[in-house]
């Protein structure tokens, strides 16, 4: 059997936040990603779901160690990043960019778009000359679709969709093997959208990348992804394949996040059931005892307050983490 | 990527051909800096009254120790005297001592600066950036420092020292360089959690690299600004010192001590506190209004 590109065992990302205290001050701990496993093939996309605040951006960081995991190992080929040098990990770096949400603020202000593209191969291939640089910067504009004569523009001076070409330009530019894109359309105009999705699509056909699609569109990530990983306060709650996760979903969370999900036709719309939700998402400052969604969950019984669900297999690559996913 | 060409990419309108030159942030702030006619009226001024200092000394007939037993009294503007802006009320030459004095003045103003900057710039970012013990440690020795009164702290150097000209720099700059570090670790440690910063660690930046290209050109706009406060600062400093006989001594003079001397004299004898005083404003003028365009031209949004 090949090994994963990346596989991720129980990682734990926890955040001390100061509670209280006038003197001597009162920490607890903010489970942002609490005991996470998955594994992530060459040239497959996870999409990760969930709430604001559910622990996908830190999931995401985590994983590129731009946060330091709490506990758990995130392993790339077999080597466990977390216990890497400054210098192991820096060459290890090199395989996995990101791409943000907000595309003007992922890019520095004082740098021009050819200085902001080139940036990864200075730090990289310290060899080239800077005709080499020139000439690559340039077709990766032509890739991402920026006219070669903006290099020298300043990031305030593109579009919100030209920013994020330059952030993918600059994720791309090293044919990374691994690419996190944390949210990168959700601060873009729906007309938009489609581009850039696209845009990354092609780039992960032609570099056989493995993506990371961290979203809480659920319809773009159903155009994306090939697996799907809905998270509920830094856990998991379902783990399938993208069909097994919109045609049956198991698990109540994921079953009320599809019904949400607005259909483009007004008579199908009124017709679907819906799976409503209760409340707001617990404070994770205090999860909720046992299934931390119990607290909203139309299904919810006792045993759900005692005993934390683990993920059980409902069907091949289906994993569900619920009690009463079988009703 | 040997020639991918996607689909998605819309096409250029025409295809782009020709090449593009790369330009940095410094070219454009450069010419940027050169379409601001203040800025540029000022750089020339500046350059024109730091030439006159430098060389000026020499050409003149009177140097500026020389008392001329003639004319012991204030002498009014002659040219038959040779003292073309007249004499102070010791007869030595005032346009000879006022050049004389540009030349300590400007060279503590810029010296003293200079150090203020690469040292305050440089504490102040890293701690702003590494932030944690690092930032404590720099940051208890920058207020323990304040704490010291400057007098004191020159009194002490000289009586280890001796009484030495440069021990002055080292003192204006010692001083200077505290309030410039609490700036700019201020101004890092907004910047610190930008996402362009963690993109630039993403993209395989280490920390010295990520505080050379992104943080400094970003707190630049400030430090600017500061630097041109500073400037003044130092050289109204140094009179005061030189006041306390701390600093240089007569017949060694720079402006400060020429404004301070003609303050003395000014309902008998105006003209010894006009024309240092002229000398020294027109060169903070220059000196904010290049502060200013400098500012501006770093800032790639005012373009």
């Amino acid at each position: 059997m090949t090994l994963p590109l990346l596989q991720v065992r129980d990682l734990k990302v926890h955040f001390q936040v100061r509670a209280g205290g006038i003197f001597f001050a009162n920490y607890l701990p903010l489970k942002a990603v609490d005991g996470l496993s998955f594994d992530l093939a060459a040239g497959e996309t996870l999409g990760i779901v969930g709430e604001s605040g559910c622990g996908k951006s830190t999931l995401g960081r985590a994983i590129l160690q731009l946060l330091p995991a709490t506990s758990g190992s995130v392993a790339w080929l077999g080597k466990d990043l977390t216990a890497l040098d400054r210098a192991e990990l820096k060459a290890h770096r090199r395989h996995m960019q990101i791409v943000f949400q907000d595309p003007l603020a992922s890019l520095d202000p004082r740098m021009t778009a050819g200085d902001i593209i080139a940036e990864p191969l200075r730090n990289y291939e310290t060899g080239l000359s800077s005709a080499a640089i020139k000439a690559r910067v340039r077709e990766m504009m032509e890739q991402v679709g920026l006219l070669p004569s903006m290099v020298n523009r300043y990031p305030h001076e593109f579009s919100g969709g030209q920013c994020q070409r330059i952030g993918i330009a600059r994720a791309m530019i090293l044919k990374p093997k691994l690419v996190v894109c944390d949210e990168p359309v959700s601060a873009l105009d729906v007309s938009i959208r489609a581009q850039v999705i696209n845009l990354l699509m092609d780039f992960q056909r032609a570099l056989n990348i493995s993506m990371l699609f961290i979203s809480h569109d659920l319809s773009v990530v159903r155009h994306i992804s090939r697996r799907v990983m809905v998270l509920y306060l830094g856990k998991v709650m379902e783990l399938a394949d993208r069909d097994a996760i919109y045609g049956a979903p198991r698990h109540p969370y994921t079953q009320a996040l599809i019904s949400a999900v607005p259909i483009p036709d007004p008579e199908k719309e009124r017709a679907k059931p819906r799976v409503l939700v209760a409340g707001d998402l617990p404070s994770p400052l205090d999860p909720p005892s046992g299934c931390v969604f119990r607290t909203r969950c139309p299904k919810a019984t006792n045993i759900c307050a005692l005993t934390v669900p683990v993920l059980e297999s409902a069907g091949v690559g289906h994993e569900v983490a619920c009690h009463h996913w079988r009703d | 990527m040997n020639g991918i060409k996607f689909t998605s990419a819309p096409a250029a309108p025409g295809e782009i051909a020709g090449e593009f030159t790369g330009r940095s942030l410094w070219q454009d702030a450069w010419r940027r800096l050169l379409a601001n006619r203040a800025a540029v009226a000022g750089m020339i001024i500046l350059a024109g009254i730091a030439l006159a200092s430098v060389i000026g000394p020499f050409l003149l007939p009177w140097s500026y120790d020389s008392i001329d037993w003639e004319h012991i009294e204030a002498l009014p503007p002659q040219f038959s005297t040779g003292h073309y802006l007249g004499t102070d009320s010791l007869g030595r030459d005032l346009l000879a001592r006022t050049l004389f004095g540009g030349r300590i003045s400007l060279m503590v103003g810029l010296l003293a600066t200079t150090v203020a900057l690469l040292i305050g710039v440089t504490v102040g970012a890293v701690a702003g950036f590494v932030g944690g013990r690092t930032d404590q440690l720099l940051m208890r020795f920058v207020d323990l420092m304040y704490s010291v009164p400057l007098t004191f702290f020159v009194i002490i150097l000289m009586v280890v020292f001796g009484r030495n000209f440069a021990l002055m720099f080292l003192a204006i700059g010692a001083v200077e360089w505290l309030t410039m570090a609490r700036i700019v670790r201020g101004q890092t440690l907004t910047l610190r959690n930008k996402e362009f910063i963690e993109a630039a660690r993403a993209s395989g930046g280490s920390t010295a690299n990520i505080i050379a290209r992104h943080i400094l050109p970003n707190v630049l706009g400030v430090v600017m600004i500061y630097v041109t406060l500073t400037i003044p600062q130092v050289i109204l400093l140094e009179s005061f010192l030189s006041f306390l006989g701390l600093g240089i001594q007569e017949p060694m003079t720079s402006w400060g001590m020429l404004i301070n001397d003609g303050a003395a004299e000014l309902e008998i004898n105006p003209r010894t506190l006009i024309i240092p005083a002229t000398f020294m404003t027109t060169t903070l003028f220059c000196l904010n209004f290049l502060g200013d365009g400098l500012r501006d031209a770093l800032d790639p949004k005012d373009r």
